[in-house]
């Protein structure tokens, strides 16, 4: 069993979006799980539909849904204070360090990042490599495990058949639970889904078929 | 914010001219966009808090989507494509926003620095 469970996404509805089934699984089993949100998404184009969020409010918003995500997920919250879209701008030993000052006081035994460079998103690539590079710096005996995240449309083809595939269909519910608390993004990110193919189906389709299993790859150092 | 009333923001773009201004200017496709379909490009760039002042500005559009142009000592601030306006502690507020409600460009005028 694990002993305590740290999620490393950039941003608020990442922990939603990504892993929310498998936080659910380990809070289930009592196992401790804290989220180390980077930034408060304060550039994101998503304001609401209808919009109820302008450039200004957004991230106060966003603050708040983060922690009622968090409840309902009830995990521990701690923000980094990046801001959105600039992460990669950082120096990222810098960053680094910064979390590792996180990974120091929890001792973790697992962690959950984005996979550098297949986690499509600036941001998740940059702060998913200084989360690696944190956990690097620590004495190997006394290394978690990381689960890197990976989602762009080449990770099949250049990383092979993700490690860990977690169907969460028993927290489904919980998960979408989750993501509607991020009521100004939610929408327009499952929205985003559809194409061609499935231009009919509802949202909750599309949903259980983009979230329902939750997928990482065992990091090697 | 509520749809762009052409009078009224012209006179807010008045009411800031020939002042020491903060500029945000904002335009975004977002970060996903060739992730979901390969034939786009992901296109966007911002400033903020940038430092200006004009000495003449219009707002100009159809009804519905509207330009705006302010006239520095040298050079030009444009956005295109405004829809929707506020106005929020003195500062102003314009941004266009497609269907879904995802806002596709801005541009923020204020006396005092936006928060960084
Ligand atoms: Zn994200």
């Amino acid at each position: 069993m694990e002993k305590h469970v740290v999620v490393i996404y950039p941003h608020p509805d990442d922990e939603s979006f990504g892993a929310a089934g498998t936080v659910a699984k380990f809070r289930s089993e009592g196992v401790p799980v804290t989220y180390l949100c980077g930034t408060l998404g304060e550039m994101g184009r998503n304001m609401g539909n209808p919009t109820f969020a302008n450039r200004e409010t957004l991230p106060e918003i966003r603050k708040q849904e983060l922690m009622d995500a968090c409840n309902i997920l009830d995990m521990e919250l701690e923000m980094l204070g990046y801001r959105d879209k600039t992460i990669e701008f950082e120096d990222r030993r810098q960053v680094a360090h910064h979390i590792k000052t996180y990974l120091d006081k929890i001792n973790p035994s697992l962690v959950i990042t984005h996979y550098p460079g297949f986690a499509v998103h600036p941001d998740h690539n940059a702060y998913g490599a200084a989360a690696i590079e944190a956990v690097s710096l620590i004495e190997p005996e006394n290394r978690p495990t990381v689960w890197a995240q990976a989602f762009s449309n080449d990770t099949l083809e250049k990383l092979g058949t993700p490690d860990i595939k977690n169907d969460i269909e028993k927290y489904f519910d919980k998960k979408i639970k989750a993501i509607l608390a991020h009521a100004s993004q939610a929408i327009g990110v499952i929205s985003q889904y559809r194409n061609a193919d499935n231009i009919q189906s509802d949202l909750n389709e599309l949903a259980k078929q983009n979230l329902g299993i939750e997928r990482f790859y065992v990091w090697k150092y | 914010m509520k749809p762009i009333e052409i009078d009224k923001v012209q006179d807010k773009l008045e009411h800031f001219k020939n002042k020491q201004i903060y500029i945000h200017l904002e335009t975004t496709n977002g970060a996903y966009a060739s992730h979901f379909n390969q034939d786009k490009y992901n296109v966007g760039a911002y400033i903020r808090n940038a430092k200006a002042s004009y000495h003449q500005a219009k707002i100009v559009g159809d009804g519905k989507s509207f330009r705006v142009g302010l006239k520095m000592e040298i050079g030009w601030i444009y956005a295109e494509g405004l829809t929707d306006w506020e106005m929020l502690d003195s500062k102003l507020l314009m941004a266009g926003h497609d269907r879904e409600g995802r806002l596709m460009v801005s541009l923020q005028i204020s006396e005092t620095p936006f928060s960084y």
